[in-house]
C-alpha cells in the first residue's frame, strides 16, 4: 500500500470505472432490455451488490494490512449485513399475507374507494 | 492516552486510539447498514400503496437520477484521491480533492431539493399516500446524511488548514472519508431498489 502512493491509485481508478460501467449496465437493463420484470429485478440487485462491494473493498481500505489487521470489525459487519437482509427479506415475507392491494390487478381506478374496501376486508 | 505508537504506516494508524476510533466508525456504519434496512424494509412492503397520489413511475425521471448517480459515485472516487494524497503526503492535494469531492456534493443535493420540491408540485409529498412517506423517509434520510457529510467535511478543511497532517487530522479525514464511500454504497441501493424498480415495475 505504502509503495503506491507516488503512483496512480490504480485500484480507484479500477473501481470509478466499474462503478460507471454497472450502473450503466443497470440502466440499460432497466429502461433498455426487453427482459420480464422478475429477471430485471433480479439482475440489477445483483449489480448493486457487486458495486456495493467495490466500494467496500476497492474505495474504502476495508483489507488493507497497514494498521496491523485491526481496523475493520469483520463480525460486526457481517452481523449488520446479516441483519440488515433478515429485516428487509422477514418484512416482505411477513407482509405479503393479507396485504394485498388491487393494482397489478385491473387498474380502471387506483382510487381511495378501493384501499377503503380493503380496510374493512 | 494512547500507549502503543507506530513510526511508519500511514498516519491515521499510527496510534492505538486511531486504530481504534477507525474501529469504533466500522462498528457505527454496521449500525447505519441496519438503520436503512428499516427504511428500505418500509418502503418495499409499502410500495405500490399510492392511494390518490401520482404513480412513481410518472415522476421518477431517468436523466435527474442518473445525474445524481454519477456525481455521488465520482464523488466517492475523488474522496478516494483525496486520502490517496493524505498518504502520499501532500497537504495540498488532500485539500483539492476533498473541494472538489463537497462540491459534488453539493451538487447532488441541489439535484435531490430540486427532485424533492418537483415531486411536491405534482402532489406528491410525506402526506399524499402511504408510498410516498416511505419514498421521502428513505431519500430525505440519505440525503440528510450527505448534508451532515458536508458540514462535517467543511469543519475537517478548517482545521486541516490551521493544523496541517498529523495523527489526529488523518485520522478525523480518513474517517470522514469512509462515511462518504458509505453514503455512496446506500445510494446505489436507493438508486436500484427505488428509483430504477421505480421505473420499471
Amino acid at each position: 500500500m505504502e509503495k503506491n502512493t507516488k503512483h496512480l491509485p490504480v485500484q480507484h481508478i479500477i473501481g470509478f470505472l466499474l462503478s460507471i460501467v454497472l450502473t450503466l449496465l443497470a440502466v440499460w437493463a432497466a429502461l433498455g432490455s426487453d427482459l420480464p420484470v422478475k429477471w430485471i429485478i433480479i439482475a440489477i440487485m445483483v449489480l448493486a451488490v457487486i458495486q456495493a462491494g467495490i466500494q467496500l473493498f476497492m474505495f474504502m481500505h476495508m483489507t488493507e494490512s497497514a494498521s496491523g489487521g485491526g481496523h475493520v470489525p469483520w463480525n460486526m459487519m457481517f452481523h449488520g449485513f446479516v441483519l440488515a437482509a433478515i429485516v428487509v427479506a422477514g418484512s416482505l415475507f411477513t407482509m405479503s399475507f393479507g396485504f394485498t392491494h388491487d393494482h397489478d390487478g385491473d387498474h380502471s381506478g387506483h382510487g381511495s374507494h378501493q384501499e377503503e374496501q380493503q380496510m374493512h376486508d | 492516552m494512547s500507549t502503543q505508537e507506530w513510526s511508519t504506516g500511514p498516519y491515521e494508524y499510527r496510534t492505538q486510539e486511531g486504530r481504534m476510533t477507525i474501529l469504533g466508525f466500522w462498528i457505527f456504519l454496521g449500525a447505519e447498514v441496519v438503520l436503512f434496512s428499516t427504511l428500505f424494509a418500509t418502503y418495499a412492503v409499502l410500495f405500490g400503496r399510492t392511494a390518490d397520489a401520482p404513480l412513481p413511475g410518472d415522476l421518477f425521471e431517468p436523466g435527474i437520477t442518473l445525474a445524481m448517480t454519477f456525481l455521488l459515485l465520482t464523488s466517492s472516487f475523488t474522496c478516494g484521491l483525496a486520502i490517496h494524497n493524505m498518504r502520499a503526503g501532500s497537504l495540498k492535494g488532500l485539500i483539492t480533492w476533498l473541494i472538489i469531492t463537497l462540491a459534488l456534493g453539493l451538487g447532488f443535493l441541489g439535484f435531490e431539493i430540486y427532485e424533492f420540491v418537483h415531486y411536491a408540485h405534482e402532489g406528491a409529498t410525506l402526506q399524499s399516500s402511504a408510498f410516498w412517506s416511505a419514498f421521502f423517509v428513505l431519500a430525505g434520510t440519505h440525503g440528510v446524511h450527505v448534508t451532515l457529510g458536508i458540514g462535517w467535511a467543511v469543519l475537517l478543511l478548517i482545521q486541516l488548514v490551521q493544523r496541517g497532517l498529523n495523527p489526529v487530522t488523518s485520522r478525523k479525514v480518513f474517517v470522514v472519508s469512509l462515511y462518504w464511500h458509505f453514503l455512496d454504497v446506500i445510494w446505489i441501493f436507493i438508486f436500484t431498489s427505488v428509483y430504477l424498480i421505480g421505473m420499471v415495475v
